[in-house]
């Protein structure tokens, strides 16, 4: 690791303050920041410790909905009272993410903006546009097995790791940001992620020192909520493939719907073909695979990931078809 | 022991990246230590308090093999900075039980045969350790049935699941999961 100073803040507006520094940076749980420092491959000169400042509460509003602070641990949301009962999506999307010890340090507002595990990003002697812009994209015509296959460039093709921004985005959360204006903001989350496009290093709309403060959830939605996770081994492993799903039925008839994939993608994919491909349909094993085509239909195989779209496609239709059996059955 | 003394409180000015004074309470005795800001918790454990239980084996977050427990939750000791645990209670291998008085999980890995090198054994015991208070929190897991029941039953399949942070070379897993398994039976 390089040299750094560390402070800790004594609130979030001067944390704020702390980190707008040039060469500063937010730290949390640390288990993806200090991973990254220890190959040089983040370098901060300055870190701001907020782990400490009150922003780890989950309570719920006057609206129906939830407001999850930032510095909650990732195992603390799994296993919420409140959280298990109505957004079971997004305990089921935390539990399936890394290991108890990291869940146990892990914040929320870490856990989204987590780098890539893309292995040409980890390899510093590699060319990767995240890591060193204008270098190129190894992974291109790499071994690109785990890429993305929507939604990526010829610039990068790196995935997002999350799966609980996968579950976040099918429940159409938003982010709180506290920036060097004094007015929170709110951003969607299904904006939060920019396309790589030529500026893969730039990863969301957030702006230097912007601090995510909270996770503000909806109201929850009635009907059927899963999270699906396709890996290479059974447990502790990121997403070949995963689906997010918040879907009712009534009468054999898909009244809503709400879709996102992760492990496929540079960002958490919400898919509004798929949802309308669903929404006022039947739930049959053609009308979800129909909707398994739209949802992939812009996909674009590099190779080694290829398979993903199939996988992917299978993953929805299966996911689809066990939450509105369970649906009809409740 | 005033551990309150310990700064917690906001520290307004940077320190470092030279070192500075950290203070540390390990298996409830305080440790005044002057290292510099990117010491990791399992260094500070290993390299200054000579707590040589937590092992380094991937330094990365992996391997589990550096697990120690912060205010009773487990944690990887390598992917956090001792100075961010500035008056929180650490405890490691050594902390759990004595020569003479062994954890029950200690006993029971040993009765068990739960290891083979002993490398990954310190993690391992920590680990399990914080798992089962999670489990008697009501936590679920990945291989709960269902994440909004609060009947949990701790099946191998969930213990194996809540213990996959801890990789174990000698994959000595069935007996690790015997050692869990009997304690689970005999609450200690």
């Amino acid at each position: 690791m390089r040299p750094y100073t560390y402070q800790r803040p004594a609130d979030a507006r001067a944390a704020v303050a702390a980190a707008s520094g040039t060469g500063a940076t937010f730290i949390s749980g640390g288990t993806n920041l200090l991973d990254l420092m220890k190959l040089e491959i983040e370098r901060p000169t300055a870190l701001v410790d907020i782990s400490r400042l009150p922003l780890g509460d989950i309570e719920q509003l006057p609206d129906g909905g939830l407001r999850i602070g930032a510095q909650a641990k990732n195992s603390d949301v799994a296993a919420h009272p409140f959280v298990r009962t109505h957004y079971g999506v997004l305990s089921q999307a935390l539990l399936a993410g890394a290991s108890g010890q990291l869940r146990n340090k892990a914040s929320v507002g870490g856990n989204l903006l987590q780098r890539t595990r893309c292995p040409y990003f980890y390899d510093t002697a590699a060319d990767c546009n995240k890591r060193n812009p204008g270098s190129g994209c190894a992974a291109l015509n790499g071994f690109n097995r785990v890429h993305a296959v929507l939604g990526s460039s010829d610039a990068c093709i790196a995935t997002h790791p999350s799966d609980m921004a996968v579950a976040m985005a099918a429940l159409d959360a938003d982010i709180e940001v506290m920036g060097a204006d004094p007015a929170a903001r709110r951003i969607p989350i299904r904006e939060l992620y920019r396309d790589p496009a030529d500026s893969p290093d730039i990863e969301t709309v957030l702006r230097p020192g912007d601090m995510i403060t909270a996770v503000v959830l909806p109201a929850p939605s009635p009907g059927q909520q899963v999270y699906r996770k396709v890996r290479d081994r059974a447990s502790y492993e990121f997403a070949l493939v995963s689906v997010a799903l918040v879907i009712e039925t009534q009468g054999g008839t898909i009244t809503s719907a709400r879709v996102a994939l992760g492990g496929v993608a540079p960002k958490p994919w919400w898919s509004a073909e798929a949802e309308a491909a669903l929404i006022g349909q039947p739930a049959t094993t053609a009308q979800f695979r129909a909707a398994a085509d739209a949802a992939l239909a812009g996909a674009i195989g590099r190779g080694h990931n290829d398979f993903k779209i199939e996988l992917a496609k299978r993953t929805l239709v299966r996911t689809l078809s066990d939450a509105t059996q369970q649906g009809e059955r409740a | 022991m005033a551990l309150e003394q310990i700064p917690t409180e906001p520290t307004h000015e940077d320190r470092g990246p030279g070192a500075f004074s950290v203070e540390l309470v390990v298996n409830g005795t305080r440790h005044a230590l002057e290292i510099e800001p990117r010491v990791t918790l399992l260094d500070a454990l290993r390299e200054r308090l000579r707590l040589t239980g937590a092992k380094k084996g991937c330094d990365h977050g992996q391997c589990g093999a550096c697990t120690v427990l912060v205010n009773g939750r487990r944690v990887n000791s390598c992917l956090t900075l001792a100075v961010m645990h500035e008056g929180d209670e650490i405890i490691t291998i050594e902390g759990l039980g004595t020569r003479e008085g062994l954890h029950p999980l200690q006993a029971a890995f040993l009765a068990h045969d739960g290891f083979q090198c002993g490398y990954c054994t310190p993690g391992q015991i920590c680990s399990a350790v914080g798992m089962l208070a999670e489990v008697e929190l009501g936590w679920p897991s990945h291989a709960s049935v269902d994440v909004a029941t609060r009947e949990l039953e701790l099946t191998d399949a969930e213990i194996r699941e809540r213990m996959s942070g801890n990789i174990c070379r000698c994959a000595a897993y069935p007996m690790i999961l015997s050692a869990i398994r009997a304690v689970t039976g005999d609450p200690a």
